[in-house]
């Protein structure tokens, strides 16, 4: 078993700081760490630590143990259910199974935590809600995510994860394939 | 003694008591936390009689933390508010998982199990003192 946050309150805080922060800013890059068990990168811990708990299904085949002493949350059994998702993209997709919410309750469905190999270089150029002009961010697959863009207000959001890093992808952004 | 029987007897024992008994074992390490000691409330259900259904008898403060050293986990769930008395209790789970088992059963674990036998021992035997059976006379309907 591998430890969690060293500073649980502070570290916490300072996460969740940065999550937010990336989630509101799409394409921008945020740092959190927290100490990581094997198969999860820290950023991707540490967006466990603090966002999943016992109301959360984690779809995750990785670290299943240390994420149940620390947050308390199930494993889901069915891509359906589950609140989070953690894993590389070849793990998690295609994106059809995954909960997109209802019209009524668009907040239903998964926040996708997907472990990439770069957040720097070229990427896909991205606009919306957060950005100012234009944002650039590599992505895993730039046509599936501008079609879960497109079911907005549907959809599912990502946090893309690398060593310590993150950047978030909300459906609400636009993801332009001419130019990608 | 399983290691669930000697995790609980270290979270019902006095921290005074854990400390003492304890002592010989020499002072223990600043520890490689798993969960610090956090300090919440927890639900004991009891059933009436012990068998009936299960009801709700009230919340205990209970206060857990988890550490390791090298491959070994201790983890402890102790009674009251006392954070140095779950981290002993943690060392000691520890203790009794590593090559110094034998000498920690033998100082500690046998010692506080023998006093608390003799504490239950001792409120069955006031409690029994006291018992009253009721008798009933025949009525005389038959």
């Amino acid at each position: 078993m591998q430890p969690a946050f060293a500073d649980h309150p502070t570290d916490s805080a300072v996460a969740f700081r940065a999550i937010m922060e990336a989630m509101a800013r799409p394409g921008t890059l945020r740092t959190v760490a927290a100490a990581a068990p094997d198969g999860l990168s820290p950023a991707a811990a540490a967006v466990l630590l603090v966002l999943a708990d016992p109301t959360t299904p984690v779809w995750t085949s990785s670290a299943q143990d240390w994420l149940v002493f620390h947050t308390g949350a199930p494993v889901a059994r069915t891509r359906a259910e589950a609140a989070f998702a953690v894993g590389t993209w070849d793990d998690l997709a295609p994106l059809a199974g995954w909960a997109i919410g209802t019209p009524d309750y668009p907040d239903r469905s998964t926040t996708l935590i997907v472990e990439v190999p770069t957040l720097e270089g070229p990427g896909a150029r991205l606009t919306g809600p957060g950005i100012a002009s234009e944002a650039r961010l590599p992505l895993p697959d730039p046509p599936a995510l501008a079609a879960n863009a497109a079911l907005y207000p549907l959809g599912v959001d990502l946090i893309l994860t690398c060593g310590a890093r993150l950047a978030a992808l909300p459906r609400s952004t636009h993801i332009h394939l001419e130019d990608a | 003694m399983e290691r669930r029987e000697w995790i609980g007897l270290f979270g019902r024992t006095a921290p005074a008591a854990l400390r003492v008994a304890a002592a010989p074992l020499g002072k223990m390490r600043d520890p490689a936390w798993l969960r610090r000691p956090e300090t919440g409330s927890v639900m004991v259900r009891g059933r009436a009689g012990g068998t009936g259904a299960a009801f709700n008898l009230g919340e205990v403060t209970a206060t857990r933390c988890a550490l390791r050293d090298g491959d070994l986990e201790g983890h402890a769930v102790v009674q009251g508010r006392d954070a140095d008395h779950a981290t002993l209790a943690a060392w000691l789970d520890l203790l009794l998982q590593g090559p110094r088992a034998a000498e920690v059963r033998r100082t500690v674990l046998i010692p506080l199990a023998q006093a608390e036998a003799a504490r239950r021992d001792a409120r069955a035997r006031k409690a029994e003192a006291t018992r009253v059976d009721f008798e009933t006379m025949a009525r005389g309907e038959d």
